[in-house]
């Protein structure tokens, strides 16, 4: 482990061209960047490219950063994980043909969890539309399914405006992924107009507050509840409301679980927080939600991953459903009483409308029992190998309360939910509902460039994870962003292995490497710097020295390639016969 | 390939699943809360939901991509423009249970182009165009049948006869079971159109949108 990372030079050194003030509009490419710029963004994350050309041409003088990504995966995901920690939309910008693709995976990722990004591609001029030219594809067609809102545009007069929509659609309402198709013709097209603020179209109204006597009824239903439990969903972080939410829960002493992207809206050290619930929640949790008699679920669509079997799924409580989108109220469970609205909004209702606090100190001490019945220990022999939740935890302890932390998808991701104790919301930051592995290196950077000077972020990735995305390193040292990533190697895809173990008779089909790179050489060679764990007497000081170090970190944790993740509740299974073990599933 | 098959997998601590405090309740498979002794699922029913859209390029595509990626039962689709230029309606007939129904109008409401969704209840002014082409053995006969049925003859030749039948699903249904017998060459069917019935409005469209 040698040395200082081999610093890249500095970023193409455009100060000459002296940024002063927004853009001035000649081209539709300028109204494209000046649209960006009445948005207030700072940060673009793209790949430069034939098509998108005349954009990246006017951002030439522009006072946004653009931060060049290895691949345009990279590009979503950082965007992503950049609107997850700043509220704002990310941006991202690709190319037609392979650079639009590309952007697939991540636009996915941010639809299925809410997250507010704006991609920008580039597309072959409006003629070549349709002739399969050099790298066109139907962008449009292809994201539709996966975007919000997404638009072709075909004038340069109207697509600074575009811009502006896709990111006022993206932020307004249910968060979302929005994309601006921008032929080459178009953006190189005469302009003449400044695009105004963002605005949505005037058509497009989410709601605001929940009606008055739903509100009351359902408060009274709560208030009469022997069981109260209270779910909160990523919505509650989107709507910035989880003072609200922490304040009523406290208020009425209802004790609260999480869903996965939720994870910080309620301290977890709170003795009312009986933190995530779900497949892979705590088990006072899934006692929790199985047994309650009145759930207040506020901005969760209900995934599978959380109610596990819906026949199951909360059988005796009466449900309150507050929600910003329609399709979502009785789409998976039931809502007996749908409060359509803000969270925000609602949560404030709620609160004027509530007429006592529930009497349920049974209740509460019964989750106080469930809560030592089911601790979230796990076995840690003196002797090694190291067990993951150790170093999760030992990060957890060096770290401030603040620290943002940013996983991968697998087994890795579900320890950092488990054994990291989160306080505050926009600290965690994940890919919940499609699970795209890959999604650690991108998103700690999109993280870092949305957070607050001093705030530290940690990405814990597996190594299947990490092979996905690592090319992304270059671009953390280039921009000397100061994160550490926290490699949870078990030389495995050790989520799939975990369930061959459960239901495919410990048949490792493709899930196991023979071997895996050695992650500290790999990111020394990229100018980070790698650092080895391989037993528990060096966890420590390599925790600290990580940590220390002020610029990329790579920590290859040699980890017991023998540890799965409980509890478990299997696809489609029972929260209630969370399983503590595998003999149990 | 199994080289960690016998590595000990530690668990944790607590009760096991069948010591555990159990729920009485129960839900259906929609999610919502049955009574535990009785199955209780929502039957599909087939109705109209009529969508009035602005007419921008992909519009139809976003609808018909929607109802296949969320697996609605779709039974026909029209799609025409309305009185208002730059709007189309579209006509959808779909074959779903009540939970599916709200869901279909829910999903749609959300597409950006969409300005107006509702179910047509209450018995609609529906309808629906077939053009079918029959053998020409025997012309009196069809046209005796086209005639019952209030049809058209478009097209008569030495081989083929081609009428046109316009009514409700089930009128046209009947005649094609009465055409059968001349042998049918080729159908074309337009799927139902629909309005609502009386006074009630088929899309509710404020001044912006017209």
């Amino acid at each position: 482990m040698s040395g200082e990372p081999k610093q890249a030079p500095a970023e193409a050194d455009a100060s000459d061209a002296a940024a002063t003030g927004p853009t001035e509009v000649e081209t539709g490419a300028d109204a494209v960047v000046r649209a960006l710029e009445n948005a207030g963004v700072e940060h673009l994350f793209g790949v430069q490219g034939g098509a998108i050309m005349p954009v990246y041409d006017a951002l030439y003088s522009s006072e946004m950063t653009h931060v060049t990504m290895a691949h345009e995966q990279g590009a979503a995901h950082a965007a992503d994980a950049y609107g997850i920690v700043s509220g704002d939309p990310g941006v991202c910008m690709a190319t037609s043909g392979p650079g639009a693709t590309n952007l697939v995976t991540g636009l996915a990722d941010s639809n299925m969890d809410s997250d507010p990004v704006v991609a920008l591609t580039g597309q072959v001029p409006t003629d070549f539309v349709g002739s399969d030219a050099f790298q066109e594809t139907d962008t449009v067609g292809v994201t539709g399914p996966i975007t919000k809102a997404n638009f072709f545009s075909d004038d340069p007069e109207s697509v600074g405006t575009d811009v502006g929509t896709a990111f006022a659609l993206a932020k307004r309402g249910r968060q979302g992924p929005t994309l601006v198709d921008l032929p080459k013709d178009v953006t190189k097209g005469a302009a003449s107009e400044d695009p105004g603020e963002p605005r949505t179209p005037s058509t497009y109204s989410p709601p605001e507050t929940a009606a008055p006597e739903a509100v009351s009824e359902a408060t009274d239903v709560l208030a009469a509840a022997d069981r109260p439990v209270i779910l909160a969903g990523g919505g509650v972080i989107k709507a910035e409301a989880c003072e609200e939410l922490r304040e009523f829960a406290v208020e009425h002493e209802i004790p609260v679980v999480t869903t996965m992207p939720a994870i910080g809206t309620f301290p977890e050290d709170h003795e009312l927080s009986l933190e995530m619930a779900g497949m892979h929640g705590t088990g006072y949790a899934n006692m929790a939600i199985t047994m309650t008699d009145c759930m207040l679920a506020v901005g969760t669509r209900f995934d599978d991953r959380l109610t596990g079997g819906v026949e199951t799924f909360a059988p005796d409580a009466e449900i309150i459903h507050v929600d910003i989108d329609a399709a979502e109220i009785s789409k998976n469970v039931e809502a007996d009483y749908p409060l359509l609205g803000d969270a925000k909004a609602v949560l404030e209702q709620l609160a004027t409308a509530m007429p006592r606090s529930p009497e349920a100190d049974e209740w509460r001490e019964q989750c106080r029992e469930w809560k030592q019945e089911y601790p979230m220990d796990y076995a840690a022999p003196e002797d090694d190998p190291v067990k993951p939740q150790y170093v999760v935890e030992a990060f957890d302890s060096a770290t401030a309360d603040d620290t943002i932390v940013t996983t991968g998808v697998g087994q890795h991701q579900m320890w950092a939910c488990q054994y990291w104790t989160y306080t505050e919301p926009r600290t965690w930051v994940s890919s919940h509902g499609l699970g795209a592995m890959g999604y650690g290196v991108p998103s700690a950077i999109g993280a870092k460039l949305a957070a607050d000077d001093d705030q530290e972020v940690v990405c814990f990735d597996g190594d299947g994870s990490f092979l996905m995305t690592c090319q992304g390193l270059s671009v953390a040292v280039r921009e000397e962003l100061d994160i550490t990533i926290v490699v949870l190697n078990n030389a495995a895809i050790g989520m799939v292995r975990q369930w061959q173990d459960a239901f495919f008779g410990q048949r490792h089909m493709a899930s196991e490497y023979p071997w895996v790179p050695d992650f500290d050489t790999l990111a020394e060679a990229f100018g980070a710097r790698g650092f080895r764990i391989e037993s528990y007497d060096e966890v420590e000081s390599v925790v600290a020295e990580a940590l220390e170090y002020d610029g990329p970190s790579v920590v290859d944790a040699h980890i017991d390639p023998g540890e799965n993740v409980y509890p478990m509740v299997p696809s489609g299974g029972d929260n209630g016969l969370f399983a503590l073990a595998e003999d149990q599933l | 390939m199994s080289r960690n098959q016998n590595v000990r997998r530690d668990g944790l601590e607590g009760p096991e699943p069948e010591e555990r405090k159990r729920p009485v309740g129960r839900r259906n498979s929609q999610g919502i809360r049955v009574d535990p002794e009785v199955e209780v699922e929502h039957e599909p029913r087939r109705t109209i939901i009529s969508a009035y859209v602005a007419d921008e390029p992909g519009v139809l595509a976003r609808v018909s991509g929607l109802f296949h990626r969320r697996q609605f039962n779709i039974e026909s689709l029209t799609v025409g423009p309305t009185q208002n230029e730059g709007y189309s309606r579209i006509t959808m007939v779909i074959e779903e249970p009540d939970p599916g129904i709200e869901q279909a109008k829910k999903q749609l409401n959300k597409l950006l182009p969409v300005v107006h969704v509702r179910e047509l209840d209450e018995k609609p002014v529906a309808r629906e165009l077939v053009i079918l082409k029959v053998d020409g053995d025997e012309p009196d006969k069809v046209q005796a049948i086209t005639e019952m049925y209030g049809g058209e003859t478009l097209d008569a030749g030495p081989r083929t006869i081609t009428v046109q039948i316009t009514g409700d699903e089930s009128k046209i249904d009947d005649a094609l079971d009465a055409y059968e017998q001349f042998g049918i060459r080729e159908i074309a069917r337009t799927g139902q159109a629909a309005l609502a019935r009386g006074e009630a409005e088929t899309a509710r469209v404020d001044e912006t949108h017209t």
